[in-house]
């Protein structure tokens, strides 16, 4: 099969712009009615028509959660291993360009901050950094996993992207998901944001998932910086990639995250908002399209919002968050890649999950499940 | 009514119950006792086998549940012996959920990992109750590696669908040598019941307990449908039939001879 540059190029930006906008009242109800939904449904189910239908579609959307998911939703706690970055996002805490203190953890920090992460109840971590090749690379991201692996169950990253043997090399190590964004779809504005470092290159990263697939990681997580483009369009090829990657790599799991830009030092707020109806609708939509991707839901929401949203289709959560390397314990002053908006503890959100109705999920996998090699 | 025997295990219920999906680990308890089940299945990964206070388990003490954990997760054989003898291990029991679903989407399960990974197990002393498509064939190679039970599949797992795979569930029953329990797809007591009444020996049922608006009643209500329809195929059903039975025109004239 083809790769997806090859599908991704098939597409104008204005084009599916122009389609999700002239999507009507019609094109909505038959996407809701559809037993199996495709990408045109989706296009009309994020389009501005379906703003009067947000109360359904929430409800759908309900409803097919609890049934794939059950009343349950999954707890994780990200841990900052670096902030030091060789790119330059204008949108970014970590970009080159700002002038703040780097701080890459060693191997004592991180076993300071795992101890304290623990102390939470997390099983489940998600490993953060910038792009910062000659101090934070494969060789780094081993040994540190190798500290990590025996405490937790199990274990994602979140880091610039890599090579496919390297993300093999990960798996191996006992990584079971990566979560790589492709920030835009919309390739000159992408060019804009990323002036400088090895992320200017657009088509590196929109390739990444491939690559990522072809290793054999159990799972993918895909999404768009909310705020850097119009979100309709962006989260059109995003559910295009998800699609395309499923049917190609079936035996992987996909996770859809939506993190909206938050107010960070030295960044400016974009015109592209994506305000709180409209993200619901987004959320919701995704599910209709696909009833088993998973929903994640970081701190950067509100208390309010992360509370509603929690019936709506979110399967994944993360709570207690700190952004910046050191966090938890080792600097909890330095500075963060965003602003935590939700700052309840692990136990107040579970407590929050608890009461309404749901499950919290601390352990759904096994470190030990990897046949070791 | 019979009770049902697998290998060394006589159990009374005909009704095995998923734990996932549940509100709270508190329900799942409460459901599981109303629905009279003696076997629970337990995905070895949600368990938290390095502290002894696993809040899943803590909620399945009790002498006539019966643990089975299943390997949920797995995509290959070797995976799924890998985490099997750590069930064994952790759980102390040998009894076998073989799940091996490598399809995030839908969780069918992969008939040829499946077999491999029974053929493994049984040799390594394992009770084996693998999860499958309702493929007759793939059933008798079960039986042949050493499978102590099949578990077929009614519909897509979690699909509440009822039994779409009614004719061959039906091949599967009559030629089998050992336990038939169809799993997944049961989205109704009325499906339980008929799968009963068709002479399945016992019904797997999770999500539509888990996700009913009232799981503990909806438990009970399994209970008695598993009951009644066991109790009505071991009665033996009468025969359907379209019409009335009228008299014979074809064959009155054989009648003079008689």
């Amino acid at each position: 099969m083809k790769n997806f540059k090859e599908v991704f190029d098939q597409y104008s930006w204005e084009e599916v712009t122009a389609a999700i906008a002239t999507k009507t009242s019609l094109d909505v109800q038959q996407a809701l009615a559809a037993p199996r939904r495709s990408l045109e449904d989706f296009m009309a189910l994020i389009s501005p028509a379906a703003a009067p239908y947000l109360e359904q579609m929430a409800q759908l959307s309900h409803a097919a959660t609890r049934k794939r998911f059950g009343n349950t939703v999954q707890l994780f706690a990200p841990m900052y291993l670096s902030n030091e970055c060789n790119n330059i996002c204008t949108y970014c805490g970590f970009s080159f360009d700002n002038k703040i203190k780097r701080r890459t953890l060693n191997a004592a920090e991180i076993l300071q901050e795992i101890n304290e992460i623990k102390k939470h109840g997390f099983q489940h971590i998600l490993l953060v950094t910038g792009e910062a090749n000659q101090v934070v690379h494969v060789d780094y991201f081993l040994k540190a996993i190798a500290l990590i692996r025996p405490h937790f169950a199990n274990i994602s990253i979140e880091v610039q992207p890599l090579d496919e043997d390297e993300y093999r090399q990960l798996q191996e190590a006992g990584i079971y998901s990566v979560l790589v964004y492709q920030e835009t779809y919309h390739k000159d504005r992408y060019k804009e944001y990323h002036t400088k470092g090895k992320k200017s290159n657009f088509y590196y990263r929109l390739e990444t998932p491939d690559r990522i697939g072809r290793a054999g990681m159990h799972k993918i997580g895909l999404g768009v910086l909310l705020g850097l483009e119009d979100w309709r369009a962006d989260s059109f090829f995003c559910a295009l990639h998800l699609d395309y990657l499923q049917k190609k790599y079936w035996q992987t799991r996909y996770a859809i995250s939506f993190p909206r830009i938050r107010p960070a030092a030295g960044v400016e707020s974009g015109k592209y908002t994506i305000r709180d109806r409209e993200l619901v609708q987004l959320i919701c939509a995704y599910r209709l399209f696909n009833e088993d991707v998973e929903i994640s839901i970081s701190t950067r929401e509100t208390e309010t919002f992360r509370n509603h949203v929690l019936k709506l289709g979110t399967t994944t959560i993360s709570a207690g968050s700190k952004t910046n390397p050191g966090g938890y314990a080792v600097d909890p002053q330095s500075l963060e890649q965003f602003e935590v908006s939700d700052e309840r503890s692990a136990a107040e959100m579970a407590a929050v999950i608890r009461a309404s109705g749901y499950e919290p999920v601390w352990k759904d996998w096994d470190k030990n499940f990897k046949v070791p090699c | 009514m019979q009770p049902l025997s697998i290998r060394d295990k006589i159990l009374h219920s005909r009704l095995f119950l998923g734990t996932g999906k549940f509100g709270s680990a508190r329900l799942m308890e409460d459901a599981v006792l109303a629905s009279g089940t003696e076997l629970v299945t337990v995905a070895l990964k949600r368990v938290d086998l390095e502290t002894q206070t696993d809040n899943l388990l803590a909620h399945l003490q009790h002498p006539h549940i019966n643990l089975l954990p299943n390997t949920s997760g797995v995509r290959t054989a070797n995976e799924a012996v890998f985490a099997a003898q750590l069930a064994r291990e952790a759980l102390e029991t040998n009894w076998l959920k073989l799940e091996i679903h490598p399809d995030p989407r839908y969780l069918l399960p992969d008939p040829v990992e499946t077999l491999k990974a029974t053929e493994e197990l049984a040799k390594l002393g394992f009770v084996v109750l693998p999860y499958i498509h309702a493929d007759p064939v793939l059933c008798k190679r079960l039986e042949d590696a050493g499978t102590a039970a099949v578990m077929p599949l009614g519909a897509p797992i979690g699909t509440n669908k009822g039994l779409k795979t009614y004719d061959f569930l039906q091949i599967i029953i009559e030629q089998s040598k050992v336990p038939v329990i169809i799993d997944a797809g049961i989205g109704a007591p009325s499906d339980a019941a008929k799968a009963m009444e068709m002479g399945a020996d016992a019904v797997l049922v999770n999500t539509a307990i888990a996700v009913a608006g009232n799981p503990v009643q909806m438990a009970a209500a399994f209970k008695l449908a598993v009951d009644a329809g066991r109790m009505a195929y071991e009665a033996r059903l009468a025969t359907a039939a379209n019409h009335a039975t009228a008299s014979s025109p074809l064959t009155a004239f054989l009648h003079e001879e008689l």
